[in-house]
């Protein structure tokens, strides 16, 4: 399962942090701390899994941002690799063409693109077209 | 509705702004505090208006890493509330800003259970997907039949949030899970992707916790299952779910999943899917890493279902495949695969051998520690030597950050798969020239009992050692190995003793080998093992090269000054043998016996063994007796401590006793009079070098003195009686007590063989075994009837070689024994030739006991080491 999501920038500030696993705020802190050390200065030519505590982390880096999913030691990393570029899509398709500033301003609505994407820790949804459509409806209500 | 979502956005975006435009911390701080304050009090007034943007913004506070907990109160009022907005606002808090451990969760849950049976399914997703990501136990328990209900709801948007709703749940109380088999299985029946997904993922968690769900799905699902992944691997474009032109990678990646764990352990549920594995595997395009990831996914089924070895092989061909990739990402996760397939199918990865043994050369470093792990797995009898050479050759190009493991794991290799002693020591000189900094401990102690073993390769070890510190001094754990057999084997170096063919000759004089210890102990200044071990090498040269004496005497005065009191102390003691003590100095330098390989590997195992088959000779745990750096070395190793009664040792002197029940006298160098103090104790401390705390302090030999004291000091080299090499200058002294002065100067020339007169005493067969026969003859010198002349004779029983056969005695207190060296130390087989070794017993109870020996007896025999032992009682009355 999906431990947690970061998404951080290069100087380490979070943009987004969901966690499916109960942690006090000061572990929080200290665990995206951590995770940001690991990835901003790993070479580009290394593999995109980090061995993390007793787990590990998926990540990949677009543009300034870094996005984070530790995962299980059993887990698929390529498989993981996959649905964070998927996510990545999904979000490009919903701000057109997005960039860090809308992740900020828009930071509810990230969250709630994210809750339709994943629940509990696990994949909820694999096709983008349903996907957006139902964040088409969400907004509706809004 | 509208503009009351404008009035939100913008406030919550003009709070962002502001936040931004901040300069400093202690600015964003005071924007910060200003908005929390605004936003406390409305809470506290129970505002109703501003809520939903109040609490938007504390989720950005939040999410900056302020404390926010005064928001949480504020979530629940606003999941209370009727509308969407506002419940939707409430359940984002919540998520953010609470975990399943507080209380305050638990008044949610009513809100929660009515949401879950609201007439809007939007309002039902919300509640769904809080419960699903962050529910409590007993919130579980109390909603879970809710959530079963929702499983069959007739929006599939519902059933795939339910269903991983129900994951959360019976993960935190199992015994849940029963009631949600038949509804899971239902959903693998689902034609909607998302639903399949989930539902597939809802039994795969469930097989985990519930056996009783494992054998239904088993039983009733996997052909369901099997047909649905055929279809997605055979499918036609399908846009919706396309990546990478397959369809639905992820569908694919998790069916795999939920096969392999309904496939373990079971021969014939495997068998049913060996099908669409094998199509899996071949037909997948592997060159996106969507693809690969399910070749990956399902190599990892293959691995673990019931073998069918022909998938076997495709696994690891695939796997091959990928360690040759240009992906990094790729190859990592091979290596990691083929850890497991190892188990599985060595052969198989063997074949890759030389793939991975690229890898461990990557730049990448999680990419190299896998290689080297499965490398190290790999090694077997007949690839030992190619692959040491590869690793072996690596190492001098290696990082230094790999080096460390680099290092352990080529001495582990060469420790436990060395064919050869000349390989094992070749190879271990190598690494001791380009990364002995890296070798720990234990790994040069075991080289230096190898090489004591090693008689034949003596020469050949001290010359390799002495060729190599002149290019690789500045590895410490090399020069303190040179040094050591420089020390222990120096006439052989300078004498070129025992010339291998291999070998390039080279000469070397005693002055060159003195130069080679001198630069040691210049070289290394602050290194305390190594200092002290060149000393006390000095001291053995100084008796192997009498020319040299001087200059070294010159060389150790050195440190007499030495701040290291350890230095200090060994430097006096060692200057003063070689000035003033020339007569006593061989014997206390004499070769040091044959370490036991045996013993030592059981040592550092860490268990003693329990049979009495212990090393005779100083544990090289601390070759030399270097001082290890504890807190009181000088004490243990000097046994300073020597006025009381030593504690007991784990090894020596207990060992010692329990074998002999009696005391032991050496053959060699002298214990003293215990009755004279300072003068004595300095020489009983200094006879304990070379001897690790352990033996010292298990002083029990006393042979001059017929007092009872039990304290007397070991002699280092040779606690059981044995043979020394070096002929020392040993005298017949008279038992009875011996002023210092007589020890340290009163030593004689070699004794004279015994011309025998007087009775004669008849041969015994002093010991028999099944493979073995010891006879003893006796002669007595003449006017000395306290001495007997003993020449033992050994007779091979077997139709097999004894090689490096050493015979050891030991004797009570009232008895003196001294043993020449033997005539040789091969023992032809079936009694075609004997060996020949002559004693010497001095009885001081002559006329009132008999002698009495206990004898050992080791052996080689088809490389296998043997210990023989007994008691010799039938000696002939009157000796």
């Amino acid at each position: 399962m999906i431990r947690f999501i970061l998404l951080q920038n290069r100087q380490g500030k979070t943009r987004l942090a969901k966690y499916y696993i109960p942690l006090e705020e000061s572990e929080k802190h200290k665990v995206e701390y951590e995770v940001h050390r690991l990835v901003v200065n790993r070479d580009p030519k290394f593999t995109n899994f980090v061995e993390f505590r007793t787990h590990k982390v998926i990540y990949r880096r677009y543009a300034g941002l870094f996005f984070s999913l530790c995962v299980d030691i059993t887990d698929n990393e390529l498989a993981y690799l996959e649905s964070i570029h998927l996510f990545v899509e999904i979000l490009d398709h919903f701000f057109s063409n997005v960039c860090e500033l809308d992740l900020v301003f828009n930071f509810h609505k990230v969250y709630l693109i994210l809750d339709e994407f994943i629940l509990a820790g696990e994949l909820q949804e694999t096709s983008k077209k349903a996907i957006i459509e139902r964040m088409g409806e969400l907004e509706k209500l809004d | 509705k509208f503009s009351y979502f404008i009035k939100l956005l913008l406030s919550a975006r003009d709070m962002i702004r502001s936040i931004r435009a901040c300069k400093t911390a202690a600015e964003e701080r005071a924007v910060v505090r200003k908005e929390c304050a605004a936003i406390r009090a409305a809470i506290s007034e129970n505002d109703q208006d501003y809520r939903h943007r109040n609490l938007a913004k504390l989720m950005f506070i939040h999410m900056l890493g302020y404390p926010t907990h005064f928001g949480q109160m504020e979530c629940l009022k606003l999941i209370a509330s009727p509308g969407f907005p506002e419940k939707r606002i409430g359940y984002l808090g919540l998520m953010l800003l609470l975990d399943e451990r507080q209380e305050v969760l638990m008044l949610v849950t009513n809100s929660i259970k009515q949401d879950l049976n609201h007439t809007n399914q939007y309002i039902v997703g919300l509640a769904l997907c809080a419960l699903g990501n962050i529910c409590s136990a007993e919130m579980a328990r109390d909603l879970a039949p809710e959530v079963e209900r929702l499983l069959q709801f007739r929006d599939p948007n519902i059933r795939k949030k339910a269903a991983l709703c129900t994951i959360r749940i019976i993960k935190k109380v199992p015994d849940l899970a029963e009631n949600f088999i038949n509804p899971a299985a239902a959903l693998l029946k689902e034609k909607h992707h998302g639903v399949l997904l989930t539902g597939v993922q809802l039994c795969t968690d469930m097989c985990k916790v519930s056996t009783e769900a494992l054998e239904y799905f088993k039983k009733k699902c996997i052909d369901g299952l099997v047909k649905v992944l055929k279809d997605l691997a055979n499918s036609p474009y399908a846009p919706e779910y396309d990546i990478s032109g397959i369809t639905d990678p992820f569908l694919q990646i998790r069916l795999l999943r939920l096969l392999r764990v309904l496939g373990q352990g079971d021969a014939d549920t495997s068998d049913t899917m060996n099908d669409i594995l094998a199509q899996v595997a071949t037909k997948t395009e592997s060159n996106k890493n969507a693809g690969n990831a399910i070749l990956y996914e399902c190599v990892a089924t293959i691995m673990s279902i019931e073998d069918n070895s022909g998938l076997r092989v495709l696994a690891v061909n695939i796997l091959g495949r990928f360690l040759s990739s240009r992906d990094n990402n790729i190859r990592y996760v091979a290596l990691n695969m083929l850890m497991k397939a190892i188990t599985l199918d060595t052969q198989a990865v063997q074949r890759q051998r030389a793939t991975i043994l690229e890898c461990v050369k990557d730049p990448d470093a999680s990419i190299r520690k896998r290689a080297l792990e499965l490398v190290y797995l790999l090694v077997n009898e007949s690839n030992v030597k190619s692959l040491t050479k590869e690793l072996v050759d690596y190492l001098e190009v290696s990082d230094q950050e790999f080096k460390g493991d680099l290092t352990a794991k080529i001495c582990s290799i060469v420790e436990k798969f060395s064919p050869e002693k000349i390989w094992y020591i070749d190879q271990m000189l190598k690494v001791l020239s380009e990364a002995g900094n890296y070798v720990k401990d234990e790994v040069w102690h075991a080289l230096i009992v190898v090489i004591t073993n090693a008689s034949n390769l003596h020469g050949y070890t001290v010359r390799s050692l002495y060729k190599a510190v002149q290019t690789a001094g500045e590895q410490e754990t090399l020069v303190r190995v040179a040094v050591w057999c420089i020390g222990e084997y120096g006439e052989m170096l300078v004498g070129s003793a025992g010339v291998l063919d291999i070998e390039d000759p080279i000469t070397v004089t005693e002055a060159d080998a003195v130069d080679v210890v001198e630069a040691a102990i210049k070289r290394h200044p602050l290194d305390l093992t190594t200092r002290a071990m060149c000393l006390i090498a000095l001291l053995k040269l100084s008796s192997r090269f009498p020319s040299c004496s001087k200059r070294i005497n010159d060389i150790v005065l050195h440190h007499k000054g030495s701040l290291v009191l350890e230095l200090q102390q060994r430097a006096i003691e060692f200057s003063s043998i070689i000035g003033r003590h020339e007569k006593i100095r061989s014997a206390l330098v004499e070769r040091m016996p044959v370490l036991d390989e045996v013993t030592y590997t059981g040592r550092r195992a860490g268990s003693v063994p329990a049979a009495v088959s212990t090393s005779q000779g100083a544990p090289p745990r601390i070759p030399n007796g270097v001082a290890k750096p504890t807190s009181a070395p000088l004490v243990d190793l000097l046994d300073l401590s020597s006025d009381e009664t030593p504690a007991p040792s784990s090894f020596g002197g207990d060992f010692l006793q329990d074998l002999l029940g009696v005391d032991v006298s050496p053959a060699s160098s002298k214990g003293t009079n215990q009755t004279q103090k300072s003068g004595t104790d300095v020489l009983l401390d200094l006879l304990s070098i070379g001897t690790p705390p352990a033996q010292s302090s298990s002083s029990t030999l006393d042979m001059l003195s017929p007092s009872q004291d039990n304290k007397s000091s070991v002699d280092i080299l040779n606690t059981l009686a044995s043979p020394s090499t070096t002929p020392s200058a040993q005298a017949s002294s008279p038992a009875g007590i011996s002023p210092m002065m007589d020890l340290l100067n009163g030593f004689g020339p070699s004794p004279s063989g015994p011309e025998t007169n007087g009775p004669t005493y008849p041969s015994v067969v002093a010991f028999e075994s099944s493979s073995l026969k010891m006879t003893f003859n006796f002669s007595k010198e003449p006017g000395n009837p306290q001495t007997t002349l003993i020449e033992a004779q050994f007779a091979n029983k077997s139709p097999n070689i004894y090689s490096n056969f050493v015979f050891q005695a030991a004797v009570p207190k009232f008895l003196q024994l001294h043993l020449e060296p033997a005539s040789s130390n091969t023992l032809p087989a079936s009694g075609n030739g004997s060996i020949t070794q002559k004693l010497r017993v001095s009885n001081s109870q002559h006329g009132k006991k008999s002698l009495v020996m206990r004898i050992r007896i080791n052996y080689k025999v088809n490389d296998k080491d043997v210990l023989e032992e007994g008691q010799v009682n039938n000696f002939p009355r009157g000796l």
